[in-house]
């Protein structure tokens, strides 16, 4: 890695930032992914496998890893329209600080309805 | 008083950035592409996919085989599980061969990385299909009314 480090525009500041965040959160969710579709294939083995490795992503702690996950998607998701949209917007390099500041903002907020309510089941309230 | 100015070099790759010996078209600018349709497409997907399962009604609480059968008895369903299914293998898929391009120096590296990447990559797509389209209500174990 280079070593001059100091006076760009890019490196250790946002855009930095949200590249290294989008690109962890994409491998994490393609891992996931991988599990994902190997426990859904128990369905076409037998159906009390099934429920049997269900119950699991059902207790407390499997949750808050969900809720984990969630949290990945959902940044993954907004940065990944912001990339979109700076790629193919004419202002979209001029405005990219600012519209991480959206995708911060959509992210918190969404992201705290899907927690309360994913919690709230897991952890046996209404 | 004349200016001699060089010749554009912009087509001109270090040789130490070059990491294959050939050039590939357009195969890059369509996978570039790619992503961003796919990604457009699978906001949609994954976002449905994550209020039917965890959102609506009791939530995860009401995953069960039984709540697979009744989806997949809804070809929109399937078909909407079908969509993502191959959107975000490939997606994530060709995201970890561009990670992999990055970090991986050695040629050989590289090479194996993605072998495997390709090869965990089509059996997953595979196997998810054939769960799709073969599905079962009356699997072993299945306790539905049907049965
Ligand atoms: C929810 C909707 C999604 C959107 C809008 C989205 C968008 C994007 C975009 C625009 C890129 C950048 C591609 C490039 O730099 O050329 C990207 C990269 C990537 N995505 Fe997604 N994506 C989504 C879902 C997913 C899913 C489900 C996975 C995993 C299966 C995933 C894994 C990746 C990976 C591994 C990368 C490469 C990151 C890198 O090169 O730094 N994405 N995504």
């Amino acid at each position: 890695m280079s070593k001059t480090s100091s006076g760009t525009l890019y490196r250790g500041h946002e855009g930095m930032w949200s590249w290294v965040g989008h690109r962890v959160t994409g491998v994490v969710i393609f891992l996931y992914l991988l599990v994902h579709v190997l426990d859904t294939a128990l369905v076409r083995v037998d159906a009390n496998a099934y429920n049997a490795v269900i119950s699991t992503y059902q207790t407390p702690w499997m949750a808050l890893g969900e809720t984990g996950l969630v949290a990945a998607i959902l940044f993954h998701a907004f940065n990944g329209l912001r990339l979109i949209l700076v790629d193919f917007w004419k202002q979209g390099t001029k405005y990219q600080r600012q519209m991480l500041w959206g995708v911060m903002i959509l992210w918190v907020v969404v992201f705290a309805g899907f927690a309360i309510r994913h919690l709230s089941l897991a952890f046996g309230g209404h | 008083m004349s200016v001699t100015i060089p010749a554009p070099r912009s087509q001109r790759i270090d040789p130490k950035y070059k990491r294959g010996p050939k050039s590939r078209g357009s195969f890059e600018m369509l996978a570039w592409l790619f992503m961003r349709l796919s990604g457009v497409a699978l906001i949609v997907l994954i976002f449905g996919h994550l209020i039917s399962n965890l959102i609506v009604g009791d939530g995860i609480n009401a995953i069960s085989f039984g709540f697979v059968a009744g989806k997949w008895a809804d070809p929109i369903w399937q078909f909407w599980d079908l969509a993502m299914l191959w959107l975000a293998m490939l997606h994530g898929t060709n995201g970890v061969r561009t990670i992999i391009n990055d970090y991986a120096e050695k040629h050989s590296t590289r090479a194996w990385l993605k072998g495997i990447l390709y090869v965990a990559t089509i059996f997953i797509v595979v196997l998810g299909t054939l769960v799709i389209f073969t599905f079962d209500p009356c699997v072993a174990g299945s306790t539905l009314p049907q049965c």
